[in-house]
């Protein structure tokens, strides 16, 4: 094979062609989105087939097109065409109703990796917004297209994106509890751990090297921390009795987490790379589920000191718990949002286990869900989102909501059942 | 919308940064020709090609394995012994152990008294209703009723540990009434 890239020899339509051929699969898996609740005049965008290597294994296009729909702040309109970044707009796209147009091209460097080039295009304005190259190893191709539907989320609204986060959750399959690691879109998941015995309440480490959960492959509750690139373990809380809960200090350098050293669920901190707990609640009630505050100072947590589950705060040094929630008989698993202003939690209502997500100054509650079967919230880094569990045609499927809950979306379900999410950071720059 | 010019300073210092996967801004009006791009000229790109460079989402996968006990005294696998049976089961948000219980707790008390080179893991169960990790909670405070039941009535405190499971390992699948009284309970898992 010369050293001439393919586009440059038969030319961009014909090869675009041929990739959109050969990913009917991929596309197909992009269009499971269920977005609902969205309101109507959004802003026109269109994302344009991108003129593409056929070596690509994956559409970037179709990844940048997913998630921006996925986004629910935008009218989506199908170009119909194959544009790559340069050259000029047809005229006839202005007259679809697009406002805002996505093209782009991805070719092969010799060394094996994707040179993925972009643009935004105004075509109201006529102008290019941008237009930017990345070059990416092939399996992150994906990511590619996460990135880009980030820089234009952020051009076209001014905030950031989440696009390029990555999520936990647990699968079960057959008789296997799966860890897996995938996009946030819960595409492209990647085995982290995989067991005989449940593993539950995954959590990422603030910089997103690793994962925090609790393992019962020693048939009990034990608590890990997972390297995940590289595979590494560490049992950090495996004392007599239950390792429960774990919270990551937002210094990634100790766990809050729940131990039954004395009987009774209370909260202990253990540093990261293990050793001895540090006693943070007592009280003769369950107290579980901690979760710190982006600052720090204070950790959320469940007890049923009053006698029914409800969420508590207390200094994260110690001292008198305030009592957070009221008028619910069951108020658990609570997750503060990465500016401390929003509290999600699980709420029962009318025998209904709902996502609440509660502004802590005012105290109102908003439900963000529906069915009543719901679990285990957790916030997108830019807190505009909350993931969570459900149950969707007798599955256990995970669903991500807008926090004023107008958007909600179930996410991908390839394999079997998926629960526990957990939302990454943003990825490191 | 703000300035995009801003937008674009701010996005391209930070894409600078970003190594391997770095994105570029390419020039504003022209771009660079995609006919231009070759094996050896990498356009504007400031990324130097890397041998086999790795994925930057590249996940290393991990299979915990779970060793299973051998070895235990027949008696606990004997239909007609009195420590065959190691359930207790528990009443709706309850943690009391229940008067048709407590001859098992008794004969389970004068076996491991007898046999003190022997460890048993009192395990909590739950239903499914609730969130996982209260339920664990909840699953505990069963397990410790047991302990303390065995406590009581003269096991020493060493051959036990109050372990739960929550909702995760019911007993019983189905989401009905019947199935939900199956799973609140706790085990007897005898350890060696």
């Amino acid at each position: 094979m010369p050293r001439r890239s393919l586009i440059t020899q038969f030319g961009h339509a014909t090869l675009a062609i041929a990739c959109l051929a050969g990913f009917s699969g991929p596309l197909q898996a992009q269009q499971r989105v269920d977005v609902s609740g969205v309101a109507q005049s959004l802003l026109p965008v269109s994302v344009a087939n991108f003129a593409a290597d056929q070596r690509a294994r994956l559409d970037v296009s179709s990844v940048v097109h997913s998630d921006l729909g996925r986004s629910g702040l935008f009218n989506m309109i199908d170009s119909g065409i194959v544009l790559a970044d340069t050259g000029p707009i047809p005229a006839e796209l202005r007259s679809k109703g697009i406002d805002m147009l996505v093209s782009g091209s991805v070719s092969r460097l010799a060394d094996g990796r994707f040179d993925v080039r972009y643009r935004l295009n105004d075509l109201v304005k006529q102008r290019a917004v941008f237009q930017r190259s990345i070059v990416v190893h092939p399996d992150d191709l994906r990511m590619a297209g996460h990135r880009i539907a980030d820089e234009v989320f952020e051009a076209l609204t001014g905030e950031q994106g989440i696009f390029s986060t990555r999520i936990a959750y647990v699968s079960k399959q057959a008789t296997r509890y799966v860890l897996q690691i995938a996009d946030w879109d819960a595409e492209n998941p990647q085995l982290a751990l995989s067991s005989a015995e449940p593993i539950i309440s995954p959590r990422w480490s603030p910089d997103g090297s690793k994962l925090a959960y609790v393992s019962f492959e020693s048939k009990k509750p034990v608590v890990y921390v997972h390297n995940l690139a590289n595979g590494e373990r560490i049992a950090v809380a495996n004392f007599r009795g239950s390792n429960s809960a774990p919270a990551w200090a937002p210094d990634g350098q100790q766990l809050a987490v729940s131990l039954t050293l004395d009987g009774m669920s209370q909260i202990y901190l253990v540093s990261a790379r293990g050793g001895s707990p540090r006693r943070l609640t007592a009280s003769n009630s369950i107290d579980t589920e901690p979760v710190f505050s982006p600052d720090g100072r204070a950790v959320y947590f469940t007890s049923d000191r009053a006698g029914s589950p409800q969420i508590y705060q207390v200094s994260s040094q110690g001292g008198e718990a305030r009592r957070v929630t009221f008028g619910s008989p069951y108020s658990t698993s609570a997750r503060v949002s990465p500016d401390g202003k929003l509290l999600a939690y699980i709420t029962r209502r009318e025998g209904r286990y709902l996502v609440a997500v509660r502004e802590l100054v005012t105290g109102n509650d908003t439900l963000v869900s529906e069915t009543g079967r719901e679990e285990a919230p957790s916030f997108s880094p830019n807190g505009k989102w909350v993931m969570y569990a459900s149950r969707r045609g007798g599955r256990d499927a995970l669903i991500a909501a807008s926090v004023d809950g107008k958007v909600r979306q179930q996410l991908a379900s390839l394999s079997g059942e998926m629960r526990e999410p957990a939302w990454g950071p943003l990825p490191l720059k | 919308m703000k300035s995009f010019a801003r937008h674009i300073v701010l996005l391209a210092a930070v894409s600078l940064t970003l190594g391997a996967c770095s994105s570029v801004p390419l020039d504003e009006e022209k771009g660079a020709p995609i006919d231009n791009r070759s094996a050896t000229s990498t356009g504007t790109s400031n990324s130097a090609p890397v041998a086999e460079p790795a994925a930057r989402s590249a996940v290393a996968p991990v299979q915990a394995t779970s060793s299973t006990v051998t070895g235990l005294p027949s008696a606990l696998s004997d239909p007609s012994s009195p420590v065959f049976r190691k359930v207790v089961y528990f009443d709706f948000d309850s943690f009391e152990i229940r008067e048709e219980f407590r001859g098992l707790i008794q004969a389970h008390a004068s076996f491991l008294q007898a046999n003190k080179q022997l460890k048993v893991a009192l395990q909590g169960h739950t239903d499914e209703r609730g969130t996982r990790e209260y339920n664990l909670a909840l699953g505990q405070k069963r397990a410790e009723s047991v302990r303390k039941a065995l406590v009581t009535l003269g096991v020493s405190d060493t051959q036990l540990e109050a372990v739960s499971f929550g909702e995760e390992k019911p007993m019983n699948q189905a989401n009905d009434e019947a199935a939900y009284a199956q799973n609140r309970r706790a085990e007897l898992v005898y350890q060696q």
